[in-house]
This record gives C-alpha cells, sequence and structure tokens, in this order.
C-alpha cells in the first residue's frame, strides 16, 4: 500500500487536496480533504437577518447568485412573502445565467484541458483536443470566454454586477427593468443560443435536449464529432470508456430548480433503487465526525453548531458529512436531471451508474434545456409591473431556502431572535459530494467514486483519470466549507 | 526595455487565500476579445493561476517552489483572498501542511511586486467580518490599520509596497490596467492613493456618472429596493464618499450596483464588511444622514437639501418612489432653447 497527496488540485474553484492509499495499480481508499476555513456562519451570528444578503453571495465568487437566492428564499420563507410575478421571473434568469455560465466555464476551463495532456499524446484524437482545449492557449477557451462575458451581460441588466449582487431579495428584485431594457436581453439570449448551436453542439437545442438515450446520443454524436465541441467531448469519452469512471452511491437528490406559476421547471425528489421518492428534508443531518469541528452527534441542519477545532484527532477535512436519513447521496446537474427524469440521464445512468460522462452530459443537456426556458421567463416579464415588496421589520422568524445551485442542492436555515441571526447554517452542493467520512466510517460520494479507479504508481502527479472523475463533480470548495 | 516601446514580459504567479474567488470570476467578465490573449497584450506572462493553468499538484508545486527559491523570476505575485492568521495559520494550509501564510509570506520576499487582488487580500475584507473566526487580515493592512502579515515597512524587491486593488469584487479592468501599468513601469509610488489602491480607478467616487444623479439633486429619494428614487438618504448608499469609477465604467456590459437598484456599500473601502449599521439603510442623526460627501461643509449640504426638497419637481418626486417612470419628462414640440 502506498499513499500520495495531490494538490494543490487546481481548476476547481477553491482549495482542494487529495489522500489517495493505492496497492496492486488501484485505489483503495480516498479522503477528500477541504483545506481552508473562513467561517461565515460563525461571521453571521448577531447580525440583522437583512444583512446577510451582503455576506452570503461573498461565500463564493461562482455560486454568488445561488447564495443570495437561498438567504433571500429563507428570509421569504421566513416572513410569509411572496415576489410579484416580475420579482419571481427575474430571480429566476438571474440564477439561470449563473448556472448556465458556471456549466460553460467547467466545461471549457475546467474540465475539457485534461484531454489535451501529454498523457492522451498517443490517441488519435489528440491533436485535435490539444488545439482545441489546451489550457490557457487553446482555440475554445479564446472563443469561449468573449461569448461568457457577454452573456454575463444579462447580470448588468438584471442584478447591477456578478459577482456579488444585493438585487436578489426577498420581496424580488431591486431591478426593475424597462422595455428597452428587456429587448436588449432578448437579444443577448439569442446570441448566446447562436454560440450554444453553432460551436458547443452542432445542431439546435431542441435536437439536443429531445435526445432520449445512450444509443441515440452516439448516433447523434457521429455525425458530427469533429465539428462542435460537445460531440467531441462525447468521442473521446467513448474512446477513454469515461461512462464507467467515477460511479458513487447512485443516490441523487434535487430541491427543484427554477419555480413557475405552480409548479418548477425541473422538480424536487430523491432518486434512489432506481425509483423516485418524495425528498424527506427533515431527515438530514450533518455529521462532524472526520471534520475539524466540535460536536459529538449529527445534528439537523436547523440546530446545526458550527465550531471549529483545528487540532481535532483524526479529523482530515474542514467539510462536515451531510447525510439524507444516514445515506451518502449525490448532487449536481446530473442528479437534478435523475429526479425530473430527462430519459437520456435515466438511460446512461440505468445502463452504467453514474459516471464522468453522465455528470458532463448532464450539464451539457441543462445548457439546452435552461436556455429555451430563460427566453420564456424574459417575454413574461410585463415592463411597468411591480418587480418587488418592499420588507418590513423582522423580529422573530425560522425560515428555509432550498434552492438548485449549478453544482447541486444549495440549502440555507436561518434562526432569527429579537431581530438578530442567533443561527445560520449552510449545506452546499460540494458539501453533499466531497464530504469526509461519517461517525460511521462511510466515505463521502467523491470518495467511493474514487475506489477502484487504476493508476500508474510511478506516475509523478495526479493520475488523469482521479482528475476526470473529481472535476466531472464540478467541485467549488469554497461554498463547501464556507 | 527593447525598442519600439516593447517591453519583455513579466512572470505572473497568482494565488488564492481566505477568499471566495469572486475576483478571478469577475476578471473573465472582462469584456474584450480574449482574456488570455489581453493579459499576453498587457505584457504578462501567466506561471500559474489556479482556474485557469494547466499544471495540477506536483506539476503547479514545482513552479510555486521555483519561485520561492528564486529559480524563477518572480515579477508579479497576486494574492486573491485575505491572509487567515489564527490558530496558526491551521485554518488554510497547503497539502503540504504549510499555512498558507507561510507560503505567501516566503513568495513575497522574492516578489519584484505584490499585488492584493480584492479588498480581502488588502484588507481582510469579508472574510474579516463578524468576530473575525479566523483572525483574517490583508496583506499589508488589518481594515484601515497599516501591518497586515507583511507589516508596514514592506516593500517588494522594486520598492513599492502592496499594491491594493481593492473591491469586492474587483472590476476586470482594474486588475488588467494594474497589470499592465506594472508591465511598462509605468506603476510607481505615485500611482498610489492613501490606502495603497492604484489612482486609475480609485482617483474617482461612485457617485461620479452615477444615473440616479436628478433625484440626488432635489433629494427625491427611494424608500424601498426597486424604487427610482437617490439611494443615499434611506437606502445606506455611500456612493458620493466611496472611491471608483463604478459607475464611469460599468459593470457586466450596463451595470452597477446603483444601477442594479441597491446601495454602493463601500466595497472598495477597508472595514466595508462591518459598517456599524444595517447595510441597507443609512444611519441619521436628527434625521440627517451621518454620510455626506467628504469635501462639502456640512451646513451647506443640508441647506441645499432642504432648499432643492421644496422645489422637487412632481415628475421626480412620484418617480422616485416608484419602479418605474410614471411620469415622463415633458416633451416640447418648440425648438429648445
Amino acid at each position: 500500500m502506498s499513499r500520495r497527496i495531490i494538490g494543490p488540485f487546481n481548476r476547481v474553484e477553491g482549495d482542494l487536496a487529495i489522500t489517495l492509499d493505492t496497492e496492486d495499480g488501484r485505489v483503495r481508499a480516498a479522503f477528500v480533504n477541504s483545506p481552508m476555513y473562513r467561517g461565515f456562519e460563525q461571521i453571521l451570528l448577531g447580525k440583522n437577518p437583512l444583512d446577510a444578503l451582503v455576506y452570503v453571495p461573498r461565500i463564493c465568487g461562482i455560486c454568488s447568485v445561488a447564495q443570495s437566492a437561498a438567504a433571500a428564499q429563507a428570509l421569504a420563507t421566513g416572513m410569509g412573502l411572496q415576489a410579484p410575478q416580475n420579482g419571481r421571473l427575474a430571480a429566476n434568469l438571474t440564477l439561470a445565467a449563473e448556472n448556465l455560465a458556471d456549466h460553460l466555464s467547467h466545461f471549457y476551463l475546467f474540465f475539457m484541458p485534461d484531454f489535451a495532456r501529454e498523457g492522451y499524446r498517443k490517441r488519435s484524437w489528440f491533436g485535435d483536443a490539444e488545439s482545441r482545449f489546451k489550457a490557457v492557449s487553446g482555440s475554445a477557451s479564446a472563443d469561449m470566454l468573449p461569448v461568457r462575458a457577454r452573456f454575463m451581460n444579462v447580470m448588468g441588466y438584471l442584478a447591477g454586477k456578478w459577482p456579488h449582487t444585493l438585487s436578489v431579495q426577498p420581496g424580488g428584485s431591486s431591478r426593475s427593468l424597462e422595455m428597452a431594457e428587456k429587448l436588449r436581453l432578448k437579444i443577448l439570449l439569442a446570441e448566446f443560443r447562436r454560440f450554444l448551436e453553432s460551436t458547443l453542439f452542432g445542431d439546435k437545442l431542441a435536437a439536443v435536449a429531445a435526445l432520449d438515450s445512450e444509443a441515440a446520443l452516439m448516433t447523434w454524436m457521429a455525425q458530427r464529432s469533429h465539428r462542435a465541441d460537445f460531440p467531441r467531448f462525447l468521442n473521446i469519452a467513448r474512446d477513454l470508456e469515461l461512462q464507467q469512471l467515477g460511479r458513487a452511491t447512485d443516490r441523487f437528490i434535487s430541491y427543484g430548480a427554477y419555480t413557475e406559476e405552480n409548479t418548477a421547471l425541473f422538480a424536487a425528489g430523491l432518486w434512489s433503487e432506481n425509483t423516485l421518492h418524495a425528498l424527506d428534508i427533515s431527515a438530514i443531518r450533518e455529521d462532524v465526525a472526520s471534520s475539524w469541528m466540535a460536536g459529538d452527534s449529527a445534528l439537523a441542519p436547523d440546530e446545526g453548531r458550527t465550531l471549529p477545532q483545528p487540532d481535532k484527532v483524526d479529523a482530515y477535512s474542514w467539510c462536515k458529512a451531510p447525510r439524507l436519513a444516514g445515506q451518502v447521496v449525490e448532487t449536481g446537474a446530473l442528479a437534478r436531471q435523475m429526479v425530473a427524469g430527462h430519459p437520456l440521464l435515466r438511460d446512461l445512468v440505468g445502463r452504467h451508474g453514474a459516471s464522468v460522462t453522465a455528470r458532463v452530459v448532464a450539464r451539457m443537456l441543462e445548457l439546452a434545456l435552461v436556455l429555451p426556458a430563460m427566453e420564456s421567463w424574459l417575454h413574461q416579464i410585463q415592463p411597468g409591473a411591480p418587480f418587488c415588496l418592499p420588507v418590513g421589520d423582522i423580529d422573530e422568524m425560522r425560515g428555509v431556502g432550498l434552492i438548485e445551485a449549478a453544482r447541486g442542492s444549495l440549502g440555507h436555515w436561518l434562526d432569527v431572535r429579537q431581530g438578530k441571526i442567533v443561527n445560520y447554517q449552510i449545506i452546499a452542493p460540494t458539501t453533499w459530494n466531497f464530504s469526509p467520512r461519517d461517525a460511521a466510517g462511510i466515505p463521502g460520494a467523491l470518495e467511493q467514486a474514487l475506489v477502484g479507479l487504476k493508476v500508474d504508481e510511478n506516475e509523478n502527479s495526479a493520475p488523469l483519470a482521479v482528475q476526470h472523475v473529481v472535476r466531472s463533480f464540478d467541485p467549488c470548495m469554497v461554498c463547501t466549507v464556507h | 526595455m527593447k525598442d519600439n516601446f516593447q517591453y519583455l514580459p513579466l512572470n505572473l504567479l497568482w494565488l488564492q487565500s481566505g477568499g471566495c474567488g469572486g475576483c478571478t470570476l469577475s476578471l473573465l467578465n472582462a469584456d474584450c476579445r480574449n482574456l488570455l490573449q489581453t493579459l499576453k497584450d498587457a505584457g504578462i506572462n501567466l506561471l500559474w493561476h489556479p482556474s485557469l493553468s494547466e499544471q495540477c499538484a506536483d506539476e503547479a508545486r514545482k513552479i510555486i517552489e521555483a519561485c520561492a527559491g528564486g529559480e524563477l523570476q518572480l515579477d508579479i505575485l497576486c494574492v486573491e483572498g485575505a491572509v487567515l492568521k489564527g490558530n496558526n495559520g491551521a485554518f488554510h494550509r497547503t497539502q503540504s501542511r504549510e499555512p498558507m501564510m507561510n507560503l505567501i509570506e516566503r513568495l513575497t520576499k522574492v516578489a519584484r511586486h505584490t499585488v492584493a487582488v480584492g479588498s480581502c487580500a488588502a484588507f481582510g475584507g469579508m472574510t474579516a467580518g463578524g468576530c473575525n473566526p479566523t483572525e483574517a487580515c490583508g496583506l499589508q493592512y488589518d481594515g484601515e490599520v497599516p501591518g497586515g502579515l507583511l507589516g508596514e515597512d514592506y516593500r517588494a524587491s522594486n520598492g513599492l509596497p502592496v499594491i491594493n486593488i481593492a473591491g469586492c469584487p474587483t472590476h476586470p479592468n482594474w486588475v488588467i490596467e494594474t497589470l499592465a501599468a506594472i508591465a511598462t513601469g509605468e506603476m510607481q509610488e505615485e500611482s498610489l492613493d492613501v490606502l495603497r489602491r492604484p489612482r486609475l480607478y480609485a482617483d474617482h467616487l461612485v457617485h461620479h456618472g452615477c444615473t440616479r444623479n436628478e433625484f440626488y439633486e432635489f433629494k427625491a429619494s427611494a424608500h424601498k429596493p426597486s424604487d427610482l428614487g437617490c439611494l443615499m438618504e434611506n437606502m445606506g448608499c455611500k456612493g458620493t464618499q466611496v472611491h471608483a469609477d463604478c459607475n464611469i465604467r460599468l459593470w457586466n456590459g450596463e451595470g452597477s450596483c446603483v444601477r442594479g437598484g441597491y446601495a454602493c456599500i463601500a466595497c472598495t473601502e477597508p472595514g466595508f464588511e462591518e459598517p456599524g449599521h444595517l447595510f441597507n439603510q443609512t444611519p441619521k442623526i436628527a434625521g440627517i444622514p451621518i454620510g455626506l460627501p467628504t469635501d462639502m461643509p456640512k451646513a451647506w449640504f443640508v441647506a441645499l437639501a432642504s432648499l432643492s426638497k421644496s422645489a422637487t419637481p412632481k415628475r421626480v418626486r412620484e418617480n422616485a418612489v416608484s419602479d418605474h417612470q410614471v411620469i415622463t419628462p415633458v416633451s416640447k414640440r418648440t425648438r429648445l432653447k
């Protein structure tokens, strides 16, 4: 048995190090270390609850609006406030813009550059992948960065700026839109659609959204594997058999995403044992057995505590270990689409289990599914009608905000007494996925997904298979610990 | 320096410490043809950046240690995020268990220029909020007090103190232009203001270019989020005092905080994370905001405010408390004088 520590693990958001125990060329055990703690749950204590809207987006520079949205929802549920239709539509648009930009950044900047590494030089697709996806110098990042920046002008209109807006309010949006701005937003979305259809997919969004099985996906890919970037990935993934890499527990949760009139664009739920179940939020506990945190028992988030203990023996991460009814679950775009019931992901996971391929396909699919929804929400906005309700003083309340960030289920649990925050607990998506072992010794989702991977013990740096699996979760480490 | 104003590119190493990564993400919003090429055009050779570079783990460590050891010339060290000093650095360690603050300190000893990207790295920022559980501070400031991790007397090997690109987050162009100024030798002591922020953006006030100016002139004020009126009197806006050019060079195309319908919370200033009052509420004494424009006599401000309030047109007064124009400016059919 030999042990290696992989860090700093780059092209993820924030700090990450992974310890691998390997034997006979395989990973026997993995330990995921989130090495940085800032203590937002402590910083928020004693604050006026509305001030949370300034602090929480700054937990994370990449999921900033998601954090704002969870806080705004926690405040709104606590106060029994329902935003006017324009406010709800603006909130959907802002969150969707962040989520889609994150999917795009992950694919082009964080994930694909690994296929342009020297280890793959002998593969038939290497030359194409290298010129297209090489970190910093590849042609794809040059194509994508200005498109992403231009798409983020959506935030200039809806949120003032990104990251770290204050426009996302419990009563709706502080930014009303005029007709001229609505029209400019329409043009920005159309530009983004054109990039997705021409450069990323090589096909209409509707055609991508309609892919309903692995067989259909492979047939579709074969016609365009050198003409567009997502088919390029599929071709590489098939060659490297990435559908066989990175299975965790195959239990998936989603809090449900994008409120519509009486429903959500993507439903909430738990997918396990090949069946959809209702999600029981009251079954969530956060375990701290392997975390540098004081505490003896796993607590429900509305009773949770965050008490750092940096010298704790046997702990190895600042991340807590959330469990649903004691079980390790996975969250993210794949989980969201498994719960929502998209036939392509249900088929992929039914055949192979969760994998590097399935996680990336789910993200790309969401680009095709959510942009048309954004176009529809924008169309429904009525300039001149209200965007925001005023908020009165808050004396006592308990609120819960459950939303879907790009990386999955994000929850805020808020307790206010005498006008001050007395408890604020946050469980971020990567807290679920990258959790350490719990009191029963059960490893977290990524820790399980890494076990069994082939690694060359003489290889100096991080094995590429390990890098693919880790990055397939699109981890956000700054949210993880917060 | 070579002929034709061509400069040798400078080696840049970017590290993330106790922050959110938002200044990097904001940089990706840069309105340019290709950010990575723009950095080259600005005279920067990116040695390693945690979000953008290929090198992972051992490969990255080699670059960082080569800089620390002097084998690789470190022209510019950019640090994003606060320094977490608490518990002897235990809140943030590298994979070799070295406290991040020690690694930063080793690198600042060899760096020709040291740049704090964002208010966390400059002053401690958001990470130093509340009870400051990690004892977060800036590279050379702890809030507005000089010192921080490196001490008041620190100078990078080119002679300059830490350059504070304060902001939460930083505007992409504040970063690009600061790096370009360093690369062309135009970043001097006098290029920095009293808090060592580059004057290229800190010589302006957020108030400059504010689209709510007509409401400000008449003290026609917003009362709730989404109202069109001036945000200074009730909603906590500090734009008339805060140094930054947010309403001159806009964010994400046509945005800024005040254009987004919410207050300037002074994110380029030290200590903004603990204002001592609600962020969205203006502190007042006897009904008068205590944070008035810094270089205007208070009595004059109060006198003018009361005068202009009484002269406020109905249009401005009613629009100020609505989320859209309920009364539009009168159109005259004659030629305007």
